[in-house]
């Protein structure tokens, strides 16, 4: 870990101008993750501006009827909180699905969105890693790549995104809300947030530098039977190998409305919305279920060690949709 | 400790041997206060050194620029191979004597080779540790990389046989004629078995901190056999033996990765003494991987060939195994299948494939550990062929005598273990055909394995004092690595003298104390115990004379039992006195006496008896239909291991060992990328292995035996054994779950699913 200077934070303006004035200056919350990275010499920030005790940790309604959630509202207490329990049950359910107990009671809700890939060739700095070094080229692609995504990915990047909480947000369409160096605020669907690799795989989102994230905001509840569900090779404390967040409204025998995302699959949360076009309306038959499925991974390409994550995640599609359905 | 060890005991006096007395050491423990090596705090403040690991796995340093990270500010020293002091060659990758892998040099930064990844270049010392660290990542290194061998599989064209196994047992065995036998059996099983790297991962990692005084150097440090270090590191520092003393009170995990030295008390020790002051160095998580023992990936053939009835007549295991070029580790992989089951025409081998890695080391249950993957699973496959009960088929091979050595057996349970078993963890709810156990979206299905493990004794001695106040110190190198050796040690002590437990401290790992065996094999109760037991047996003789010298009892009467100590009072004829009172009136000095017990394999017990540990295993496990998300969800393991010594620590070892099992069988790999020779998912958050929610209900059974051949205790070893089968029994009930068998361990849902395809929709 190289040296670096620490400040914490009163106001959000400090905060910001804090960061944007440095450009080896970042954000620090929970630091579940970056302190990990600087360790290993991954993250090498000369300045880091503590956020973690801004007045960010409110859960509070909207007008509309939603929910905001201040960045700094830690996983622990986003996941009991009575009202996302009771009408956000997908991402209650996906935060106490992620990391361990201890992690979530430190990390909070924007660095959450903001965690980076867990691909060990991204962690092993004698490894090459377009996203850690632009232009090295891509251990992962013929390498240990089990954990790594089979849609959205490029020649340069297969890393995937780990959260579980956004995979959850991007089914309840939240809005990541930000303020800018300049003082602008605004909201970007979370489906916006993050990058594609393409040939930039060290971009990952669309924030620019100093733009921090203060909140999400969760729209209503659409109607209709939520639920996460996560795959792993081991009970607690494993990164999803599928995730599927799924809400289903039926009626009769009839899916009215579907939303469905994916998690463990992709280089960021992965709404599959030619899944929910073919689910909306349709009776809820096998052959209806299953082409669902095998629509959500519809262009999937497996780099050898995770091939298996395609059928993998069409059977989790499918019998997450069968079970949602049949309790719904 | 005595202070705290107090609160926890029941009574004064009596037996407490079996009891299942709490840890001595547990309050220390828990509250945070035993301190373990990295947090000693002793000398002059220390200064931190941190490695830096090789990039490539194979070739030569050509320049190594360290400048920068000299000038780094807090940076104390750089050292490299050009500039670290002489150290002797490593030497050959096979030692003459088995000993002496546990005692030869084991040079660091000699030279500018690299024989694997992250293998130490440099070590930077610094005021900090951070300081080192972030130094470190300032130096440039460039390299002549040469190409290196990886695989197993497609070399075993390459395999060679050594010339003995681990622990010196023959390469090969074999009786009547296998082949015959084999090829003429009415059934055949011949599967073949892989099972991947793995890794120990104590939760402390290796680390040492190294003090000088003049020639003389303290090496506190994480440790299992203290003899071997000290050995080990003379010969690397080239000092004599009596210039080092090593200390390892508190360890916080073994599992066989701490019976060498390692780099981390070479650097400490030699920086140490460049720089005149203390030097702490620990390995990081990462750094462990590389440098601190792994099990090798190996490939097991088992063939079995048996008649209609189900009787064996050829029994072959045939392993291979990946092997350090620079070190040769020849796990001992198929002995105990020379051992468990009857079969006229026996066949078993091991030979090793050399790759380009670090040694591979002594991993929990060595031998059995991978061994019984495949063997018991073979069992398995071959019972499901016969249409007989697993354990029925384990009964009719049951053999009378060693099947190999053909001398009796000094205890053998595994029917009683196998029967108990059954019969409590509600085996006949089993289906013979697989796949038809199904609750919900769930498959579940129950296995079982055998558990087989050998009984070893190592040279032992201990010192033994009481004092004026009564008070009973013991003192050995032994170690205790969390296994329970502070409090066992504790109850044959107060046991022997008829003392509380709180009377007895026990002192142990330290060299300036009688050497012992350390930790390891599942010996240590039994060799430092059979010591303890015999220093005490001495101390309380000269308790008996001291008694009759200075009342001027009859001393021509030396056998009489008119002298007693119970519950920490002597009795002369009638008249009981406080045993710090008597101390006090008859031997104020104190008194002091020593033990010790010879190497089991050198007594005829050993030779004339074979001498194992046994049990079953029992598994029920659930496998998603959807995802194949296999859970273990009961487990039982049925032990028949000798006399227990502390019900308490000796259930925690075999659930300990279970959970063991379980991760074997289910989720522990370390994965090696054969492009660049190193492990890829080198951290606890990679390398699973299990939690909490993973490990389900487990019971543990242990069966009335004592074994009066083994040692004075009918004690056995039994800390490896719930590993052995453990794994094999959940992998049996995952294919009774699912009608898929899976070859290749661990079992991850990717392995299954394709098989689930039919079975599940």
């Amino acid at each position: 870990m190289q040296p670096f200077s620490y400040q914490r934070a009163d106001t959000v303006k400090t905060a910001v101008a804090a960061v944007a004035g440095r450009p080896a200056a970042r954000f620090i919350a929970g630091g579940t993750n970056l302190l990990d990275l600087m360790k290993l010499g991954i993250e090498r920030p000369e300045h880091l501006v503590d956020i973690g005790r801004l007045p960010l940790d409110r859960i509070e309604p909207t007008g509309e009827g939603g929910l905001r959630v201040g960045a700094q509202v830690r996983n622990s207490d986003l996941a009991a909180d009575p009202t996302v329990r009771s009408r956000y049950p997908a991402l209650s359910q996906a935060l106490l699905a992620g990391a361990s107990g201890q992690i979530r009671n430190k990390a909070s809700t924007g660095g959450n969105l903001l965690q980076r890939t867990r691909c060990p060739y991204f962690y092993d700095r004698n490894m090459p890693c377009n996203k850690r070094e632009p232009g090295a080229g891509c251990a992962a692609l013929r390498g240990f790549n089990r954990m790594h995504a089979v849609i959205g990915t490029s020649q340069a990047c297969i890393a995937v995104h780990p959260s579980d909480m956004a995979v959850a947000m991007a089914v309840l369409d939240a809005t990541v809300e930000t303020v800018s160096p300049g003082g602008e605020t605004r909201s970007i669907p979370i489906g916006d947030l993050y990058r594609l690799p393409g040939t930039t795989p060290h971009q990952e989102t669309v924030l620019a530098h100093g733009e921090m994230i203060t909140g999400v905001t969760l729209p209503p509840p659409p109607a209709g039977r939520q639920t996460y569900r996560k795959v792993r090779d081991r009970a607690s404390y494993a990164f999803a190998l599928v995730s599927v967040a799924a809400i289903i409204e039926v009626s009769g025998n009839r899916v009215r409305t579907a939303r469905v995302a994916l998690g463990g699959v992709a280089p960021k949360p992965w709404r599959a919305l030619e899944t929910e076009s073919r689910l909306a309306g349709a009776a809820l038959t096998d052959h209806v279920l299953t082409d669902a499925a095998e629509a959500a991974m519809a262009g999937a390409v497996g780099h050898g060690g995770n091939d298996f994550k395609i059928p993998l995640g069409k059977r989790t599609v499918r019998y997450t949709l069968a079970s949602v359905a049949e309790q719904a | 400790m005595t202070d705290k060890a107090q609160r926890h005991t029941t009574s004064g006096g009596g037996s407490f041997t079996g009891k299942p007395v709490d840890r001595v050491d547990g309050p220390i423990k828990v509250t945070g206060t035993a301190t373990y090596a990295y947090e000693v705090a002793e000398g002059p403040p220390p200064a931190f050194g941190f490695v830096l690991g090789a990039g490539i796995a194979k070739g030569r340093i050509l320049e190594i620029e360290t400048g920068l990270a000299e000038r780094t500010p807090g940076v104390l020293h750089v050292m490299t191979h050009l500039n670290a002091p002489p150290q002797p060659e490593f030497g050959p990758a096979v030692t003459p004597a088995v000993r002496e892998v546990f005692t030869r040099a084991r040079p660091v930064l000699r030279d500018n080779r690299i024989r694997y990844y992250d293998e130490p270049i440099a070590l930077v010392v610094g005021e900090t540790f951070e300081a080192a660290r972030a130094a470190a990542a300032l130096i440039k290194v460039r390299y002549e990389e040469a190409a290196g061998d990886f695989g197993l599989e497609e070399r075993r064209q390459a395999a060679y046989a050594p010339q003995r196994t681990n622990a010196g047992f023959d390469t090969d065995s074999a009786v009547g004629d296998f082949d015959a036998a084999f090829s003429e059996a009415a059934v055949r099983i011949d599967m073949t078995y892989r099972t991947p790297y793995q890794h120990h991962n104590p939760m402390e990692p290796h680390a040492t901190l190294a003090i000088w005084q003049g020639d003389d150097v303290t090496i506190h440090t994480s440790a299992q056999t203290l003899s071997n270090f000290r050995a080990g590191l003379a010969a690397t520092l080239g000092v004599p033996l009596e210039r080092v003393r090593v200390i390892s009170r508190y360890i916080g995990g073994g599992f066989g990765s701490k019976l060498i030295v390692h780099a981390d008390s070479v650097l400490a020790a030699l920086a140490a003494r460049i720089l005149g002051r203390p030097v702490k160095v620990a390995l990081t998580r990462q750094q462990m991987f590389a440098n601190a023992g792994h099990r090798a990936e190996m490939l097991q053939n088992v063939r079995l060939g048996a008649s209609p009835d189900g009787k064996l007549l050829a029994l072959g295991h045939d392993v291979w195994s990946a092997t350090s070029r620079i070190e040769e580790f020849c796990e001992q992989t198929a002995v105990f299948a020379r051992s468990l089951y009857a079969a006229p025409s026996r066949l078993t081998r091991h030979r090793l494939v050399p790759v380009d890695l670090n040694r591979g080391e002594w991993m929990r249950s060595p031998g059995e550990a991978p061994g019984m993957l495949a063997l018991e699973c073979a069992m398995d496959e071959l019972a499901e062929r016969l249409g007989l009960d697993p354990i029925e088929l384990r009964i009719r091979n049951e053999p009378d005598l060693d099947p190999e050595r053909g001398v009796p057996f000094s205890t053998r349970n595994l029917v009683a273990c196998m029967q108990e078993g059954a019969r409590r963890f509600g085996w006949e709810r089993r289906r013979s055909e697989p796949g038809r156990l199904r609750e919900g979206r769930k498959l579940v299905g129950l296995g079982m394995a055998a558990a087989i493990r050998p009984n070893y004794m190592g040279a032992a001695a201990a010192s033994v004092r009481i004092d004026a106040e009564g008070r009973v110190t013991a003192r050995l190198d032994m170690t205790d690595i969390g296994t329970g050796t502070y409090t066992i040690l504790t109850q044959i002590a107060a046991d022997a003298l008829g003392v509380p437990l709180a009377a007895v401290t026990i002192e142990l790992g330290d060299t300036n104390f009688p050497l012992t065996a350390g930790s390891g094999g599942s010996w240590g109760a039994a060799s430092a115990g059979t010591a303890l037991l015999r220093a005490c047996e001495a101390l309380k003789r000269k308790i008996v004379t001291a008694a009759r010298t200075r009342t001027g009892a009859p001393a021509q009467n030396p056998g009489t039992d008119d002298v007693t100590i119970v519950a920490g009072a002597v009795r002369l004829g009638d008249r009981p006195e406080g045993l710090a009172e008597f101390m006090r009136r008859v031997a104020p000095q104190g008194l002091d006496a020593t033990g010790s017990v010879e190497a089991g394999a050198n007594t005829e017990s050993y030779r004339a008896f074979s001498q194992h540990s046994y049990g079953a295993h029992f598994a029920e496990v659930s496998v998603d239909c959807d995802t194949g998300e296999i859970r273990a969800r009961r487990l039982l393991a049925v032990i028949g291991a000798g006399r227990i010594l502390n019900a308490k620590t000796a259930r925690s070892q075999i659930l300990g060992g279970m959970t063991w099992g379980l991760g074997a069988a289910l989720m522990e790999e370390t994965v090696l990328d054969r492009r660049y020779g190193c492990f890829v998912n080198h951290d606890l958050a990679e390398y699973h292995l299990p939690v909490n929610s993973d490990v389900p209900d487990l019971e543990v059974v242990f069966i009335e035996e004592n074994d009066d051949k083994a040692n004075p205790f009918g004690a056995k070893g039994l800390g490896e054994l719930g590993v052995c089968g453990a794994g094999a029994a959940i992998a049996n009930a995952v294919y009774n779950a699912t009608g898929v068998r899976v070859r290749d361990f661990p079992l991850t849902l990717d392995k299954v699913l394709p098989g689930l395809a039919t079975v599940a929709l």
